[in-house]
């Protein structure tokens, strides 16, 4: 069960909070900053988006390249009244730069952040980038619940406090028999209100793991929005099967792709189904549809499956 | 250590010509660190480099090394890590503005460099360190590369 649903005490004054609080089925999507120094690049490619998703993530120097800033791409959004997740890695910025950069997020009406690491700039296109990682994700929770507390961690007030919906990262998974929660209780405790997760396509699994958390207790202190995406081809199904971490695109799945017409339609006709499928799981509280460069695609599956339509 | 540093800097004469042995000498045994594998000598090379120079110059072993270029006076020991000092804040007595019992990195550098025969090699604009060098032998990296230069390796040679 949900437990946090219905708390009085909103940490924002984001949608995506509340649409979450009321107990409603939430849906974020994900952009990634332009090449561009123009806000209109980065509207024209959300549009689709606006009005759909109850929040949009801005990934931070993705695949350790450098891009627009996700904190001014967060803010153009939040302008266009589009409610945004700034990524916020651990990479890039001391924790003086992210301290700054957390109250700066408030103040330009970001409401929602998640923390992550990050990935390493030998993975890029600038391996001989130096790596910051001054605080790790605990780190940042921490830090960003302090500051919405009205303190920097010296003790130095901030008035008012940036009021921050804090997110972090996870990864439905099969778990061994003597599985503990440690590092999901660690971030609660640091400060997570809620987590996006990796994809996971198979719903076997998402049972298992969301019924193991809700014994542990985890799911009634934090919302999941799982993370699931239309998949493009059957290629690209085996690409992310053999080469993204920890993701597992069942069989059968493929095989619907391999025997349909159009494989990116299948595709989202698939990734619409999964959704309807995660909103009567227990302990899951909305999807997070992720889908490089295919914001467009996103917004029809998400109106297509008509999850948001009954609220 | 902070004596044994200055000493270094007060001798980057005898370092230079040294350093300029040493390169050569590496140079020549390049055949030899091919047969042997220069993935395979990294390690061992790595912490010889790390302690001589260590003690010589408080090495942090940033993996590109710069010291025949600044006087034999290790930029990394700059606290703000300025690989083309010195920054403005440094004191009227040539002490460090962070750490005001510390002579000031470059500083030392520049006398270190008026030392040295090769005394304009300091006024080179130095590339941001390269951090996927960190913890490596430069040395190693040196001398791979001198041997293309060079053209000593038979194989890799026009």
């Amino acid at each position: 069960m949900n437990a946090v649903m219905n708390s009085d005490t909103m940490h924002s004054s984001g949608n995506l909070e509340a649409a979450l609080r009321k107990g409603h089925f939430a849906v974020t999507a994900e952009t990634s900053p332009p090449d561009a120094a123009d806000p209109t690049v980065v509207l024209e490619r959300v549009a689709a988006l606006k009005g759909v998703a109850d929040a949009v993530n801005v990934t931070d120097g993705a695949g350790a390249r450098a891009h627009m800033s996700a904190i001014a791409c967060a803010a153009i959004l939040a302008r266009d009244g589009i409610q945004p997740v700034l990524q916020f890695t651990a990479r890039d910025r001391n924790r003086l730069a992210l301290q700054g950069d957390l109250v700066g997020a408030g103040a330009l009406g970001i409401h929602n952040i998640l923390c992550l690491y990050g990935d390493d700039p030998k993975s890029g296109d600038q391996p001989d980038a130096m790596p910051v990682f001054d605080l790790d994700t605990a780190g940042i929770l921490a830090t960003a619940k302090g500051l919405r507390e009205g303190a920097y961690p010296g003790g130095r007030e901030v008035s008012p406090p940036p009021a921050l919906f804090i997110g972090a990262a996870d990864a439905p998974r099969p778990l061994d028999d003597n599985w503990k929660p440690d590092g999901l209780r660690a971030k609660l405790d640091a400060g997570a209100d809620f987590f996006q997760t990796q994809y996971c396509f198979d719903m076997d699994v998402l049972r298992a793991y969301m019924a193991r958390l809700g014994d542990k207790g985890i799911t009634e202190r934090a919302f999941f929005l799982i993370g699931i995406g239309p998949i493009a081809s059957v290629r690209s199904a085996r690409y992310m099967n053999e080469n993204l971490f920890g993701v597992h695109i069942p069989e059968p799945l493929i095989k619907r792709l391999e025997g349909a017409e159009d494989q990116r339609a299948e595709g989202r006709v698939i990734c619409a189904e999964l959704l309807q499928e995660l909103r009567e799981i227990d302990g899951v509280s909305g999807a997070h549809l992720m889908a490089p460069r295919q914001e467009n695609s996103i917004a029809q599956v998400i109106e297509g499956s008509g999850v948001l339509a009954t609220r | 250590m902070y004596a044994v540093r200055q000493w270094s800097v007060r001798n980057a004469r005898g370092l230079e010509w040294l350093y300029n042995r040493f390169a050569a000498t590496l140079l020549r045994l390049h055949p030899l660190f091919k047969r042997i594998g220069y993935g395979r000598l990294e390690a061992p090379m790595a912490v010889l480099e790390r302690h001589i120079k260590g003690f010589m110059f408080d090495c942090q072993m940033c993996g590109t090394c710069t010291l025949r270029s600044t006087g034999m006076s290790c930029p990394m020991n700059c606290p703000k890590i300025l690989r083309n000092g010195p920054c403005g804040g440094v004191r009227p007595n040539g002490y460090c503005e962070v750490k005001p019992k510390m002579r000031c990195v470059w500083a030392e550098a520049w006398s270190g460099s008026q030392r040295m025969r090769n005394s304009r090699i300091i006024a080179n604009i130095q590339a941001p360190v390269d951090n996927q060098y960190r913890d490596t032998s430069s040395w190693l990296r040196v001398t791979r590369a001198g041997s293309l230069v060079v053209g000593s390796d038979t194989d890799g040679a026009a």
